[in-house]
């Protein structure tokens, strides 16, 4: 190796570049890898570096020498100005500007180019400006490609000078700068510090045409399709495009490069604290990262698929391993898909590998998405590290910062630095999950009975019995149940507490028609007041209260059975204001109310009677199996009665009617596989009701007869009894008129009525309750007789 | 305190597996692959019921004077296999339990990536198991 001769210049950028890459302090010799870090700054095709590599005798020797680590970067510059590698060009190659090495940080370079340039004898400031931090040896491959610049301001030919200042500039274009890494001004390396290039690259670009012709380049290069870009990354032949269009935009750029300079200085002073942080993404790189995001997925605060982030990543031609480290790093929420922010961090990354740097542990703060939701500004250069210092889950932050790689050593403290907190520039795309979970979370429909935890009424009552009625009356609205379509829909509008009145005016129109319409009040009040309906369970105002369950035979004395009987009796085909609407088939509700059931009320649901309601959706898609119900007479009170408990509380959901019947009745049908079978019966009716299915009928009665006849022998005569009544009072269902909001007195009485109905009604449930639970306890004890006699038997 | 945990595959070959001891690496791994055998017989066991009924802890496999291990399969039939020392006996169940749930968590974590292939080597485990073995240390 013939000797080499170096300028003073050349002599302190060396030592400086070589006590810079020997990181083991050997002082002998240079570690490869940040020899090789050194040279891929270089930005010169990889054939060149080997040659170069070769040349300096560093591949003979196996190692980086002092003196090849010398000999390499002179031949470094000399590559860089376009002259042909050869041994002796170390030394024939006359005012060689020393080797650029572009470093990400930018600011660095143009804090170090500033002082450079400021200072002609800078080579002691040099020194004092090698970076120390990242040891990427950026800081002096700025500094020293600035000072270049500075140098190759007449240097026509020399083309990377321009590329050189301009590239710093450009940040965005880290695919772009890894393409031209030749000699293209693309900011490749200004992925980091971008801050500072940032606003230097701008005034800078504004003030050449020839940043123009980079920016066509460059531009040319962004709008590409991904995969352009990717491929571009290990491509050199576009560097050769890029190249020719140089030297045209070189004068222009070295004429600039002095103010460029200069304002570099005070760029650089504003940016002081930016670029200290390496991962910054300056605004160009972002604007560069959106674009690409929206090629993907157009929708900015949507998700890039975790499969198509995984191609696009891929054409950056990273080992898998890698890839997967960066995924692992970015997808902050950890649900497979990247949101903007997480994309621009992996995107970042990904650059940041690609320009030889090592990938943190932890997530710099600044890559970190911002969990705040915060208006987009055009300063992203500031990230908000801080912000998602703070806002970032428990486990990213502080632990981040003291774990950052050593590159970024320096910079966690600074990255706290103040001027980080004022731009929350961007929503958090966290947030932005975070928040959409909720949203997605919460119904969009306001009506949802979401809204109101109160449980629909349990009972169907009238909301079923609305909807029956509407179904039967369809399109009719001339119907008397018209009007009752039109109050609970104002009911459904008002408070249901309020609208009682109304209510009961629509009840009685219900409950006073015939049966059917009986059955479609609540049908129409259910339909439209399915919210109200879940309020209702609680409210008086509810649909019209189930009819009252046909009155058993008086087990008991009340004077109000009594006169259920008689009205029920009475008003057979007969419209009597206030009579019971519906026979109360099973005192639905829960509730004690006292006053028997006539539902015919609904009023007298809103008055409390919900429990009518609830037995009256049943009875009304029941009118027509009246008949039916009235053959069990010995089933149909305590089967209604049942029922209706059993409705009322199964019933919350029945809203929607047809659905709710089916797995009501078979709650109820599993409830009462333990019971008689008149809980088997009551639920047979309660399907009826609900799913309006006119199948269930007709089973229910057979099954009732069958299963009463086997076993509640016992208990037939009572329930003959309260079949009876009950039957009375389905029977007088029908003829239950309607008058709308005619008799607001009737109405009352009747719902006082029906509310001495369901106390009657509830008693003799529990009656009925307690005749069960002793049948169970016989039949428990007669089985276990069985099993002792039976061995016996065997025998 | 876990000295080794291991993630195997569906087709039982291992993707991760560590130990905290780095001498007598070999026994652990041949601890881990016989309690594999503890663990089929412990799916097939409950294979009866539906799958989803079937829990996922499997609790302690089988004791050795020295260590005990325990076992979690999921329902993708990926097995976590945890050696804790016997000595340790303040670790209880829950312990154990919530050790799981996190190797899961972070098991689905490193799935979620999509550059990580199903059947791969799983790279990303280590800072979570290291943490949870000196932790439970």
């Amino acid at each position: 190796m013939e000797g080499l001769t170096l300028s003073d210049a050349e002599q302190k950028y060396y030592s400086d570049l070589f006590s810079y890459c020997d990181i083991e302090s050997t002082k002998k010799v240079v570690v490869n890898g940040r020899v090789l870090e050194l040279f891929r700054a270089a930005q010169l095709p990889n054939d060149v570096v080997l040659q170069i590599m070769e040349l300096c005798g560093a591949t003979r020797l196996g190692y980086f020498g002092r003196s090849q680590f010398y000999i390499a970067l002179k031949l470094v510059a000399v590559a860089q100005s376009g002259f042909p590698l050869r041994v002796e060009s170390i030394n024939t190659v006359k005012d060689l500007p020393l080797p650029r090495f572009v470093a990400s940080k930018n600011e660095q370079e143009s804090r170090h180019a500033a002082s450079y340039s400021s200072d002609s004898e800078n080579q002691g400031s040099y020194s004092g400006v090698i970076p120390p931090p990242p040891g990427r040896g950026q800081v002096k491959k700025g500094s020293v490609s600035h000072d270049t610049v500075q140098p190759r301001t007449s240097a026509d030919a020399q083309e990377p000078a321009s590329p050189v200042v301009s590239p710093q500039q450009s940040p965005p274009t880290s695919p772009h700068t890894w393409r031209k890494h030749s000699r293209h001004p693309s900011g490749g390396n200004s992925e980091r510090p971008l801050a500072g290039p940032g606003p230097f690259w701008s005034p800078f670009g504004e003030a050449q045409s020839g940043s123009s012709a980079g920016d066509a380049v460059w531009s040319g290069h962004s709008p590409p399709p991904p995969q352009e870009n990717w491929v571009s990354f290990a491509d050199t032949p576009p560097t050769s495009t890029l190249l020719t269009m140089h030297p045209a935009s070189v004068q222009d750029q070295t004429t600039v490069r002095t103010v460029a300079s200069a304002t570099t200085a005070i760029e650089i002073r504003r940016q002081s604290s930016s670029y200290d942080d390496p991962w910054k993404i300056t605004d160009e790189q972002r604007q560069y990262y959106v674009n690409q995001f929206k090629t993907i997925q157009p929708d900015l605060n949507g998700f890039i698929p975790g499969s198509a982030a995984k191609e696009f990543f891929t054409k950056s031609k990273l080992p898998i391993l890698e890839l997967s480290h960066i995924w692992e790093l970015s997808d902050f929420d950890k649900d497979g898909a990247l949101t903007l922010d997480e994309f621009c961090a992996a995107f970042h990354l990904v650059v940041a590998r690609k320009n030889g740097y090592d990938l943190p542990e932890k997530l710099p703060e600044s890559l970190m998405p911002k969990l705040i939701d915060l208006e987009d500004s055009a300063d992203v250069g500031d990230q908000p590290g801080e912000v998602g210092y703070s806002g970032s889950p428990a486990e990213a932050p502080p632990s981040k910062s003291p774990s950052m790689p050593s590159l970024n050593q320096t910079w966690p403290e600074l990255n706290q630095s103040s001027e980080q907190w004022e731009t929350f520039s961007e929503r958090s795309s966290s947030s932005q999950t975070l928040t959409q979970f909720d949203s997605n979370i919460a119904p969009a429909d306001p009506d949802t009975a979401i809204v109101h935890p109160v449980p629909i009424r349990m009972t169907p009552s009238k909301i079923h019995m609305q909807e029956m009625e509407l179904k039967r009356t369809g399109s009719d609205h001339t119907n008397p149940t018209s009007p009752l379509l039109v109050k609970p829909s104002d009911l459904l509008e008002e408070n249901k507490i309020n609208s009682s009145v109304k209510f009961a005016s629509g009840n009685t129109v219900d409950g006073y028609s015939s049966s059917d319409s009986f059955t479609s009040d609540p049908e129409q009040i259910g339909s439209n007041v399915t919210r109200q309906r879940s309020h209702s369970g609680t409210s008086p105002d509810n649909t019209a209260p189930p009819p009252p369950p046909p009155r058993p035979q008086p087990s008991h004395s009340r004077s109000s059975s009594l006169d259920m009987n008689r009205t029920f009796t009475v008003t057979t085909g007969q419209q009597q204001a206030g009579v019971v609407a519906h026979p109360p088939a099973v005192p639905p509700r829960p509730q004690p109310s006292q006053a028997p059931g006539p539902a015919v009320h609904r009023p007298v649901d809103a008055d409390g009677l919900i429990t009518h309601t609830s037995t009256s959706p049943q009875q009304i898609p029941e009118q027509p199996n009246f008949a039916d119900f009235s053959q069990f007479e010995v089933f149909a009170a305590s089967n209604v009665n049942d029922e209706q408990d059993d409705e009322a509380e199964k019933h919350p959901e029945v809203l929607p009617a047809e659905k709710a019947s089916d797995p009501a009745s078979s709650l109820r049908v599993a409830k009462t596989d333990s019971k008689t079978e008149e809980k088997t019966a009551a639920s047979a009716p309660a399907n009826v009701s609900k799913g309006t299915t006119p199948l269930a009928p007709p089973p229910k009665p057979v099954r009732r007869r069958l299963k009463s006849e086997d076993e509640l022998r016992p208990e037939v005569d009572e329930h003959t009894q309260k079949t009876g009544v009950l039957a009375a009072v389905l029977a007088s269902q029908p003829s239950i008129p309607r008058s709308v909001g005619k008799d607001k007195k009737a109405i009352q009485a009747s719902i006082r009525r029906n509310k001495e109905t369901n106390t009657v009604l509830a008693r003799l449930n529990s009656e009925l309750q307690q005749q069960l639970k002793d049948v169970l306890e016989e039949r428990i004890s007669l089985e276990v007789q069985l099993e002792q006699l039976r061995p016996f038997s065997h025998l | 305190m876990a000295v080794c945990i291991a993630v195997i595959a569906k087709e039982n070959y291992p993707l991760y597996i560590r130990s905290t001891p780095t001498e007598n690496e070999l026994k652990f791994h041949y601890m881990v692959h016989t309690s594999l055998d503890v663990v089929d017989e412990k799916i097939s066991a409950m294979g009866k019921a539906l799958v989803d009924q079937r829990e996922l802890y499997l609790g302690l496999l089988y004791p050795t004077e020295d260590y005990k291990v325990y076992g979690y399969v999921t329902n993708s039939k990926v097995k976590f296999v945890m050696v804790v020392d016997s000595s340790n006996t303040a670790l209880r169940d829950n312990e154990i339990r919530s050790m799981f749930r996190k190797l899961h968590n972070s098991y689905t974590d490193v799935m979620c990536n999509p550059f990580y292939n199903p059947g791969d080597r799983i790279q990303a485990f280590d800072n979570m198991v290291t943490s949870m073995m000196i932790q439970v240390c």
